[in-house]
């Protein structure tokens, strides 16, 4: 059972690699976005200190919606999805191990990305380890999440649009717990309310999510 | 062919149960809103803290509750309808979103209304206006997965999972924004804190709830029947009714 | 009867949207024997086949894998079975060497460079093992589902046109793959609209359509 969920996850991986266009893309992506809101809102640094938590994590939010609604369609569209819900391991392993590899491949380099987009908010060293932190907590959320409205928008006309549409309202907790412990360490409050009730979410999607994703998946291609 | 009768009766004699009890619902739905608007408007006292603009309260939480409490049936009868399959109960989720919405907006509506006299602007992020938000948000996403589908049967089950999914989630959201709305310091004055809350405020709007149950059972019923009908057209049951009419 | 067949359908009913394509529909299918599903365009073939490896849930009826219902032996099941469906499954970025290998893990089996290759190479691909499937032709990519497979050690084939864009070559490899597989002992549910040689291949018609075909009973 662990070497196949080990096996999709590989295989993404090295889908990914074979295609690194539509992996830049949305990291260029969540760059892109955050920077705009200097140049709409003002460069004071006080308001951007204020502003960068909610600004990264949307950002974050908006980025994952845009890789996820091809989590699935890809290997929809070319039968491998089938193939692997033929497979005799269980349907909730294969929406976990495409959810993690999601997580690995798109939301892995946001945290990496996400300090020089820190700096250039004026965020101190320590503010911008907790913003770390916060979406390496929540941003599994996001990819778990995310997966339930992929597969249930599988193969639909607008597809995308409406997984945001069904998706983003979900993500309302992983948001304010996420850029709340950012924020609470800003006002001079330790994050570790914050942070704690986002791991909370985490570990409750982590282990309803993936089961949810199977089902719609069977759904979804019936 | 003797599956078909067990499997149709359900609908059939529902869409008859129902034609029956649309009328009962829909005066008892006019008289108590009349009578809760009578009491709204007449006989509850003018609040001396917030004026006459409080009196938006009698639509406003009634509208809260239901929106909310719509969403909990529709999560029992997705439940149902993906444990046992009955396809009666996600005609049901179906019949009642357009009315879980549009109470939600109307608490949204009817929330910013007050919210002009009382804290100067048309919308104030408190964290129940917010909440009521995320819920319409929700029902939106809801309806529109169901339009985007052709298929009926996909569309009940992935609208199903998805309301399921989103029965988890409210309690977590209503607490996040809670949660949220007190690190922020909101607006400290709550529509539900209407001080000096009298016992006839509390009538009023105990019998406009009871009206929105009404209102909304009627519709539903309305509702499911149209669906009923849509969904068995090519049985014999429906093809003698409309034979008849 | 005594027999316990493999492959059993009992009163099956599928619907598209609000039409019924077929109903009351069974048959049974045991080791050896290669059920040719025939019927016209829209008739239900391709649903059939979706019912019978349980990426579809029928309307009415149940499918039964030696004599329980697939739905309650589904892992069993799947290792015994193959698809092969209208899409041919396989990724464009891998070469085709990877792609067979990949489907193999997923499939929860071990499959060594050297049978891959070997099968590759008997479905007339020695050219194209090291380039991705991208670059290959319609039919070279079908032939790669094919040595899919060939090597999946299914008893079980469940095959959705899988002539479409083979050339005569492919074709009659496709008939060797066959006859090879039903008299060695395995089974196969396929449709087709081409025609194919079957000749000393136990194949049982089936015909999919709304009327109820008499020679089911």
């Amino acid at each position: 059972m662990l070497r196949f969920l080990i096996t999709v996850i590989r295989r993404d991986l090295l889908l990914a690699a074979r295609r690194k266009g539509d992996w830049l893309t949305s990291q260029f992506f969540f760059v892109m976005v955050v920077s705009m809101f200097p140049l709409g809102i003002g460069p004071e640094p006080e308001m951007l200190r204020r502003i960068a938590p909610g600004v990264v994590w949307v950002a974050a939010l908006l980025a994952s919606l845009l890789s996820l609604s091809r989590l699935f369609a890809d290997d929809h569209r070319d039968g491998s999805l089938e193939q692997m819900l033929l497979s005799p391991e269980p349907p909730v392993l294969l929406a976990l191990g495409k959810a993690l590899a999601h997580w690995l491949i798109y939301g892995v380099p946001l945290l990496v990305i996400a300090p020089v987009l820190g700096l250039q908010f004026g965020l101190q060293a320590d503010v911008i380890g907790v913003l770390m932190l916060s979406l390496l907590i929540g941003t599994p959320v996001l990819s778990l999440l995310g997966s339930v409205g992929a597969a249930l928008t599988l193969g639909l006309r607008g597809g995308g649009v409406l997984l945001t549409l069904l998706i983003l309202p979900l993500y309302v907790p992983a948001l304010i717990f996420g850029a709340g412990a950012v924020d609470a360490t800003l006002a001079g409050l330790g994050p570790e309310a914050n942070l704690s009730l986002l791991a909370a979410f985490a570990m409750l999607t982590l282990m309803v999510a993936p089961w949810v994703t199977a089902a719609a998946l069977r759904i979804s291609i019936e | 062919m003797s599956f078909s009768i067990y499997k149709y009766a359900s609908p059939m004699t529902f869409y008859g149960l129902a034609g029956k009890m649309i009328p009962w619902f829909s005066w008892g739905a006019a008289i108590l809103a009349g009578l809760g608007l009578y009491i709204a408007f007449f006989m509850a006292p003018t609040d001396f803290q917030q004026g006459e603009a409080y009196r938006v309260i009698f639509i406003h939480v009634p509208a809260a509750w239901m929106s909310m409490f719509i969403y909990m049936v529709m999560a029992f009868w997705s439940a149902v309808g993906l444990a046992w399959n009955t396809r009666l109960s996600f005609m049901m989720s179906r019949a009642l979103a357009p009315t879980g919405a549009l109470f939600a907006f109307l608490s949204l509506w009817t929330g910013a209304m007050w919210g002009k006299p009382m804290w100067g602007a048309w919308w104030v992020w408190d964290a129940r206006l917010t909440s009521s938000l995320v819920l319409f948000f929700l029902y939106v996403g809801i309806i529109a997965l169901w339009s985007a589908i052709d298929d009926r049967r996909r569309g009940d089950k992935a609208g199903a999972l998805l309301i399921l999914v989103g029965a988890i989630n409210v309690p977590i959201i209503y607490f996040s924004v809670k949660w949220w709305n007190t690190l922020h310091q909101g607006a400290s004055v709550s529509l539900m804190q209407a001080p000096s809350m009298a016992a006839i405020m509390l009538m009023g709007m105990l019998v406009m709830a009871i009206a929105a149950w009404f209102y909304s059972i009627a519709v539903a019923m309305v509702r499911v029947r149209g669906i009923i009908l849509e969904r068995e057209r090519q049985t014999e049951w429906v093809k003698e009714l409309l034979e008849k009419n | 009867m005594s027999e316990i067949s493999h492959l059993a359908v009992r009163e099956l009913a599928c619907a598209r949207g609000e039409r019924t394509l077929f109903s009351g529909m069974n048959f049974q299918l045991r080791l050896g024997q290669l059920l040719l599903v025939q019927g016209g365009n829209g008739r239900g073939k391709t649903s059939l086949l979706r019912l019978l490896c349980g990426l579809a849930q029928p309307l009415e009826g149940e499918v039964h894998w030696r004599g329980q219902e697939i739905g309650g032996v589904r892992e069993e099941y799947h290792r015994e079975m193959a698809y092969i469906g209208h899409v041919n499954g396989i990724k464009d970025d891998l070469t085709p060497l990877e792609n067979l290998r990949l489907s193999a893990a997923l499939a929860g089996r071990h499959l060594d460079e050297r049978t891959a290759e070997q099968s590759l190479i008997r479905l007339g691909l020695e050219r194209c093992l090291d380039l991705p499937a991208r670059v290959l032709s319609f039919g070279q990519r079908r032939r790669v589902t094919l040595a899919g497979l060939m090597t999946a050690g299914a008893v079980l084939w469940i095959l959705d046109e899988p002539l479409t864009g083979l050339d005569v070559h492919g074709v009659a490899l496709m008939e060797g793959l066959l006859r090879d597989h039903v008299t060695g002992g395995g089974m196969v549910v396929m449709t087709t609209h081409q025609p194919l040689s079957l000749e000393g291949v136990a194949t049982v018609p089936l015909q999919v359509g709304p009327v109820l075909q008499p020679q089911e009973d």
